[in-house]
């Protein structure tokens, strides 16, 4: 009655194979969207950007990166925190090596060289599978780390061996640095994390697509089709990197400002994007959104609760709050191993046939 | 010309596949040992042969899985040397496998449109961009994904997720899966292995109509003998890696040789 599909015919191919097939579906995306970019700027706050939807959305970015290569590709990777800090590091040096270089250019070239750096990481995975793929990236991550650590050249020789993002502008409005309105940063995010979900949704459902899948699958049969694996590997390493990446660069220009590489893209913060595919639901765009919100949202709303509503002290709200958010995780991998996705899909399901299943 | 459109030109009746003196071991087992046999265009080729054989391990050698030792593979008039399996794909080559290898992640109609691989070309600049050229083959290639599905008769499991179907459908899908890449060679492992008397009948006719419609040429492996002697023009019979009988499905059945394969012979 209220969500249904009958009446809803397609009689081309086009319209069968669109994103959202379902009309109400279609509408309440327009709604989303609209909301997004035409209200939410009005509105937001600089506790609601920084406390919650700007990591929400460089985390979204960083999740459908992971989600092309995890979810999509079977690929699993550890490796995600230091092809973040590639893309914060090649923002840096761009930024400081180029200050008229607008900031849109700059943070897709950090993405194309952490494309090519995970290209490079990803030659192995012809060879090596499943849990010895992600001790493989693992080396990456805690590679790539150190190298940012040690290599003066990175962090242009600064005493602290920090990177700053400089102030830089885009359409004579502040996104980076100290001075930046929250509205602009936010903006700035939304509209990157919009074209590339949509990028990922295209990708994902044609021929390239079709093609991680079935690496991911089957992969002997995927060969006997025609895909070539080292081919399809390395492309998938390649565009998930350039999401990393932009997602990484974004993280340290416009959401902290200032980075010290171990502390900020160490170990956790790749099994803090795993965990959310694997939360949202892996080889799914939805579950990227829905994982990189869960587990930005979580920690936020039971801090407010425990602290806020009930006035416990913050160092037992934080240990607490380790422990609800672990215990979540392990109870999602038990009842629904496919995510907030599937759940979603399940819910719409019940949903075409209540309240009268008959 | 490529070995696809090579391949296209042979007439029917003229030799499509050959191989010579085929000769595979895997450190001291001989899984196949100068084996040699040729395949018309548009004939149903069976092999056949008891448990261990080597009838797939042959099959994996004209797929490019395994690279014999010895001996050579022509197809389409030229000599192959040790291809990828993904090229083979690309000269009309497909297959379906013994245990079911289907994209459980994947619906039906996903599964078939993936076998479409070889046919798109779209690169991925179109396909991120997607209006326009990529959306143009995408929908080109569904309608003869369309044209597979009526033919395979699974409308009404187009859009299920493939890990949900039974046995018997997930074979025909993976038949569907082959048949999308239009293939000149057709190879079948075990097509009916694990299947009842219905689906076995529906397997062979949707075999024979492939080679009808399509005009597709078709090797298979198959243990039943009554579907073997029926559906296919001619049989080879491997024992213990050696080819002990070739021949149209009457001269094999009478062959002393393949008698003693199959029945056993008496040691004295």
């Amino acid at each position: 009655m209220f969500y249904r599909q009958a009446g809803d015919f397609k009689t081309t191919y086009r319209g069968d194979i669109q994103t959202f097939p379902l009309r109400q579906d279609r509408i309440a995306y327009y709604l989303m969207l609209a909301f997004a970019f035409l209200v939410v700027p009005f509105v937001i706050n600089d506790y609601w950007a920084s406390a919650v939807l700007i990591p929400f959305l460089i985390l979204a970015i960083a999740s459908l990166g992971l989600n092309i290569l995890t979810g999509y590709c079977g690929l699993v990777s550890l490796g995600t925190g230091g092809f973040m800090a590639v893309g914060a590091y090649a923002c840096y040096k761009l930024m400081t090596a180029f200050p008229d270089l607008n900031m849109m250019i700059v943070v897709l070239l950090a993405g194309f060289i952490t494309a090519a750096v995970g290209l490079l990481f990803g030659i192995p995975s012809l060879r090596i599978k499943g849990f010895y793929l992600a001790v493989a990236t693992l080396a990456a991550q805690f590679f790539l780390v150190w190298l940012f650590n040690k290599v003066p050249w990175f962090y242009n020789y600064s005493a602290s061996g920090q990177i700053n993002a400089p102030e830089r502008t885009m359409l004579g409005f502040e996104v980076t640095g100290a001075n930046a309105e929250p509205a602009v940063s936010y903006l700035f995010c939304l509209t990157i994390l919009t074209v590339l979900a949509l990028i990922a949704r295209n990708l994902t459902r044609g021929r390239i697509g079709r093609s991680w899948m079935a690496i991911r699958d089957m992969d002997i049969a995927a060969e006997i089709i025609g895909v070539n694996p080292l081919k399809t590997k390395l492309s998938a390493f390649a565009v998930s990197s350039f999401y990393i990446g932009v997602a990484g660069a974004l993280f340290f220009s416009v959401y902290l400002g200032a980075v010290e590489v171990g502390e900020v893209f160490g170990i956790n913060q790749s099994f803090l994007i795993l965990f959310m595919i694997i939360i949202g639901g892996l080889g799914s765009i939805f579950g990227s959104f829905a994982g990189a919100a869960f587990m930005v949202l979580m920690p936020v709303l039971l801090k407010n609760i425990m602290v806020g509503g009930l006035g416990w002290p913050t160092d037992i709200a934080a240990h607490i709050e380790f422990m609800v958010v672990g215990g979540l995780i392990v109870i999602f991998l038990i009842v629904e191993p496919h995510g907030l996705a599937q759940l979603w899909r399940v819910a719409k399901e019940k949903l075409l046939l209540w309240p009268f299943p008959h | 010309m490529g070995a696809r459109a090579a391949a296209q030109s042979i007439d029917q009746g003229a030799e499509l596949l050959r191989v010579d003196d085929i000769s595979l071991s895997f450190g001291g087992v001989k899984a196949l040992t100068d084996v040699s046999f040729d395949v018309l265009r548009g004939e149903v080729r069976a092999i056949i042969g008891p448990n261990g054989a080597g009838k797939s391990s042959m099959l994996n050698v004209i797929n490019g899985f395994y690279h014999p030792q010895q001996g050579e593979v022509w197809f389409a008039g030229s000599q192959r040397r040790n291809p990828k399996p993904h090229n083979i794909a690309h000269q009309g080559i497909a297959r379906t496998f013994q245990n079911i290898a289907l994209f459980n992640g994947m619906s039906t109609l996903d599964n078939i449109m993936t076998g479409r691989f070889t046919h798109m070309k779209q690169n991925m600049l179109m396909q991120a961009f997607w209006r326009g050229p990529a959306e143009r083959e995408e929908v080109q290639n569904r309608e003869k994904v369309e044209e597979i599905i009526d033919f395979l008769e699974i409308q009404a499991i187009r859009k299920t997720p493939v890990g949900r179907l039974p046995y018997g459908l997930q074979k025909r899908v993976e038949l569907g899966r082959a048949l999308a890449a239009e293939p000149i060679l057709l190879l079948l492992d075990e097509p009916m292995a694990g299947m009842n008397v219905e689906e076995k009948e529906d397997m062979s006719r949707f075999i024979l109509d492939v080679k009808d419609e399509f005009g597709t040429t078709i090797t298979l492996i198959e243990h039943d003998m009554g579907v073997v002697m029926d559906i296919s023009d001619r049989v080879v019979v491997l024992d213990y890696g050696r080819k002990i009988g070739d021949g149209t499905p009457d001269e094999v059945r009478n062959d002393q040789a393949v008698i003693d394969a199959y029945l056993g012979v008496a040691h004295d």
